[in-house]
């Protein structure tokens, strides 16, 4: 459902990864109109390099709406990144990119 | 005090308890954290009360003048074996933000959480099989949490 930026870079044997997931992440405890806005927010999200899952999430409401992230891993330019989250709703969504 | 948090919470339980029980809406839509997540959250917070000063970088605004966004950085990178590394909000409903298992990557996270108000925020890494904590004021002037 959601849009998700990647973006690798490698700098000197690293890569960083930005990613910016396009997300409600409702806590379930805001109100709209006296009626509570159901919850809707990321519950997982994986990251992997070249196939090895380098990072394994557990993300609760209270990270901030359209979530980025930023990881770091040693790798060079060309290698894939991909990533994947699920949200509490059962959907998931992924997106893959080439490192620059 | 007390009984105005029972008031609240009872007031609250009902009304949940009609929108479930009228079929609109499963339990785990309505709560915020999942039960595991919860557990989870208790679990890490006394972790971090016993957890040793921690020799990498948390970095967070002294105020954040918006709470529904506050950027939040943990820079273990200089450390080894980082396995991994949560952030926590002390004055948050469920105190965990988020919980980062890295396998191979640097211990470096970068994201942004919400905070309902001002609170200390923690950061936890574990590295070779040992924890450490880093706590740091953030002065929150707006709420991000509903409020």
């Amino acid at each position: 459902m959601g849009k998700i930026k990647l973006k690798p870079k490698a700098i000197k044997g690293v890569i960083s990864i930005k990613a910016l997931v396009k997300h409600p992440m409702e806590t379930g405890l805001r109100k709209k109109k006296g009626k509570l806005v159901p919850a809707n927010h990321i519950v997982h999200m994986t990251v992997s390099h070249n196939g090895n899952k380098i990072v394994d999430a557990d993300i609760g409401s209270a990270v901030s709406k359209n979530p980025y992230f930023k990881f770091k891993v040693p790798g060079a330019k060309g290698d894939t990144i991909a990533l994947k989250y699920e949200d509490n709703n059962g959907k998931t969504g992924s997106a893959n990119a080439e490192s620059k | 005090m007390k009984r105005r948090l029972f008031l609240k919470s009872a007031i609250a339980g009902s009304a949940v308890a009609t929108v479930v029980g009228a079929g609109l809406l499963t339990p785990s839509m309505v709560f915020a954290n999942t039960a595991s997540f919860k557990s989870k959250s208790a679990k890490l917070s006394n972790t971090a009360a016993g957890a040793g000063a921690g020799s990498f970088k948390l970095k967070v605004p002294k105020i954040a003048e918006n709470g529904a966004v506050v950027p939040i950085t943990v820079d273990a990178s200089k450390m080894s074996d980082v396995s991994s590394i949560s952030v926590l909000v002390k004055n948050n409903d469920t105190q965990l933000a988020a919980s980062f298992n890295l396998e191979g990557a640097q211990g470096f996270v970068s994201t942004r959480v919400k905070m309902s108000k001002t609170s200390p925020v923690t950061a936890l890494v574990t590295a070779a099989g040992a924890t450490t904590a880093v706590s740091k004021d953030v002065k929150v002037t707006i709420g991000g949490c509903g409020g």
